[in-house]
């Protein structure tokens, strides 16, 4: 049976431009999966690690953060922060058994570029390989 | 202010294999200030404790809270609030709060969510270091304010002990001696004559050695 996995990103303002310059149906025509959901920020700096849990709580196979470049957060470290706390939720989700790939932190150019587009079609394509998550199993 | 940090999630959640209504309960003070037990570390750990309940496919009730301090008996009072909703309490406070709730609430299972490691401090953001071990019997005047009980390895009362290299302590090549501080200090202040006072050995009676320690004010006991 085929698995479409449900995939939240969270992409910062500057990361996303595209997002609201082309709408869905652009992005369908770049070859922007149509299973992840875009989650737009200010700044990347500005999410919470348990906003992340939350969306593994809420049923997302897998999650990702798309940030501005290490060097160049137009917020100066918003990008560093975010891949810091990405970094501690692999770590808690390998404490639980569980594969830290499923998050993944992206540091993309600002503005309008493929790459956006990239690592969307990279982790549908990875999340898709996982399978759905452990952590919906059945409640006993 | 006391440091700790977040136990391993699987380490907590080996501890509430067996419970269904979990009570996470932060606390804030020392732990809020060093980013492991305050409001936002409870939501995080509760998050977790859902999660790792949902990937064993079991229910739980997980109930977040954060008192003001667990290290006060009217604060742990407050706990009757949530009576009758938990089967464990998950303290993040540190290990003083756990025993609070372990004495005051004989009745409750209690586990700790940290790892309490030291009184210390932070000169740089998310890093913390020892700097006072809570002997008992302070002797920061004789040594510039540094602490050699705490920040020297060996703990020594008549240092250096002459293993240093470069002023970097031999047992933890990225820590500095301590007793090079020292001396460096008392030599600033023109009180380099301090160091030639031979320390005589040590009581650690009241460093914990002696037992438990209790500390009673009587013109604050009612």
């Amino acid at each position: 049976m085929s698995f479409t996995p449900n995939i939240q990103a969270y992409c910062c303002h500057y990361t996303s431009q595209q997002t609201l310059a082309e709408g869905p149906e652009g992005l369908k025509i770049d070859g922007f999966p149509a299973n992840i959901t875009i989650n737009r920020l200010v700044c990347t700096g500005k999410l919470e690690v348990s906003t992340m849990l939350k969306a593994f709580e809420d049923g997302a196979d897998g999650v990702y953060v798309a940030g501005c470049p290490l060097d160049k957060c137009h917020n100066l470290m918003g990008s560093q922060r975010a891949a810091k706390r990405v970094t501690a939720i692999k770590k808690a989700l390998a404490e639980l058994g569980v594969e830290p790939e499923r998050i993944e932190m992206y540091h993309l150019p600002r503005g309008f570029h493929p790459e956006f587009v990239q690592a969307g079609q990279e982790m549908n394509e990875r999340i898709t390989a996982l399978g759905a998550s452990p952590f919906k199993g059945d409640a006993k | 202010m006391i440091i700790a940090e977040r136990k391993p999630v699987n380490e907590i959640m080996e501890m509430v294999k067996d419970a269904k209504r979990i009570l996470v309960l932060g606390c804030r003070g020392c732990v809020s200030i060093c980013s492991a037990g305050g409001e936002r570390e409870v939501e995080i750990l509760a998050s977790l404790i859902r999660l790792g309940k949902q990937k064993a496919g079991q229910e739980v009730q997980v109930t977040s809270a954060t008192l003001v301090r667990q290290c006060d008996r009217e604060y742990i009072d407050s706990i009757d609030q949530w009576d009758g909703q938990y089967d464990a309490i998950v303290s993040m406070a540190c290990g003083v709060g756990v025993n609070f709730i372990a004495n005051l609430r004989p009745m409750d299972k209690v586990y700790p969510g940290v790892n309490t490691t030291s009184f210390g401090g932070s000169a740089e953001q998310g890093v913390w270091s020892e700097q006072c071990a809570g002997c008992g019997n302070c002797i920061l005047h004789q040594t510039g304010g540094l602490c050699p009980v705490a920040r020297c390895a060996k703990s020594l009362m008549n240092g250096p002990c002459g293993g240093s290299v470069n002023g970097r302590c031999e047992i933890h090549q990225n820590v500095p001696c301590i007793w090079q501080s020292i001396h460096e200090k008392l030599v600033r202040f023109d009180s380099k004559d301090q160091l030639a006072a031979i320390a005589p050995i040590r009581d650690w009676s009241s460093a914990g050695h002696g037992g438990p320690r209790k500390t009673v004010r009587d013109d604050l006991t009612v």
